[in-house]
């Protein structure tokens, strides 16, 4: 993938995997940088996504969701065309709680592509990737259904039925 | 947490609608507790915000990875009886099936209740128990590590 077209997907990767994305956006989801095969993202830290209320510390579905939603794009920007993805399974290591009041970085590599299947691993931090929140490995299946989130496919805004 | 504790002083079982009400994030995305005796169901509530792909429809994939989790969660707190809430140490999640736009229900069975850590097998369903739509094991811390005991 050349620059540009990295750079072309970045800004289809802006408009259609997170402000079309519900949860993403209800979360405040954004993406902050993205290369062939990987991309950042932040979640604002915000009360409602409070887990203990004793210490403001944000629930870990908080970071299942990031390193999920990051990992998702790191496939689509590893693959040559847009395709449905669908996460197969997800492993989450939790290493500290997250600070409260600072936002949540998360960043995820997609390292291998085969015919079906895309491996990924990602990484959950405020400011030092060296110190961690959570690390994930993940696997999705590719051309998982024909729901392929695309300008045309939003234009429409009709739910093509089909599953897994 | 206040809510623990009184529940143990008093020895008696927490009341784990006000507990999941006391947990911003899980009163954000919808969770809501069904406990029949001693048999505990979570609910997800289905709302459009909880919607990760607009086109199929399907549910995020980190809203059911954050359910399974809770679950999970809210089980320990139930049958250990602890003051604390239990925090993840590791959780892998298997998406079985997509996650359709409606309610969501499901059970946690903890494996092994050791002193400090627990195993916990959650699973999620919509209409069939028999087919989940997604499953998770992973292991709880129960309570924070003791500073006073050596190693």
């Amino acid at each position: 993938m050349d620059e540009k077209t990295i750079k072309e997907n970045l800004e289809m990767m802006r408009e259609v995997l997170i402000s079309h994305v519900p949860f993403a956006k209800a979360i405040g989801m954004e993406i902050l940088d993205a290369n062939e095969g990987e991309a950042w993202i932040r979640v604002p830290y915000d009360e409602k996504l409070i887990g203990n209320p004793d210490t403001g510390v944000i629930h870990g579905g908080v970071i299942t969701s990031a390193l999920d939603n990051v990992s998702g794009v790191a496939v689509q920007l590893a693959l040559p065309e847009r395709m449905a993805i669908a996460t197969l399974d997800l492993r989450i290591d939790y290493m500290k709680p997250a600070t409260p009041h600072k936002d949540l970085t998360a960043h995820a590599q997609c390292y291998k592509v085969t015919r079906n299947i895309a491996f990924v691993r990602g990484t959950a931090y405020h400011s030092d990737i060296e110190d961690p929140i959570a690390t994930c490995v993940g696997a999705f299946m590719l051309a998982a259904n024909r729901a392929v989130i695309s300008p045309d496919a939003i234009a429409k805004g009709l739910p093509k039925k089909e599953g897994i | 947490m206040e809510l623990l504790k009184l529940a143990r002083d008093s020895g008696e079982k927490v009341d784990l609608n006000a507990l999941i009400n006391a947990i911003p994030y899980a009163k954000f995305i919808g969770i809501e507790v069904d406990q029949k005796g001693t048999e505990i169901t979570t609910v997800l509530r289905f709302d459009p915000k909880i919607i990760g792909n607009p086109i199929l429809p399907a549910l995020h994939g980190g809203v059911i990875g954050s359910f399974l989790e809770t679950t999970a969660i809210i089980q320990l707190a139930y049958e250990s009886g602890g003051e604390f809430l239990p925090k993840p140490i590791d959780i892998t999640i298997d998406y079985l099936r997509s996650g359709r736009p409606q309610d969501t229900y499901a059970r946690a069975r903890i494996t092994k209740h050791g002193r400090r850590v627990a195993n916990v097998h959650v699973e999620a369903w919509q209409d069939e128990h028999t087919k989940p739509i997604a499953a998770a094991h992973g292991h709880f811390l129960l309570k924070p590590v003791d500073k006073s005991t050596p190693g």
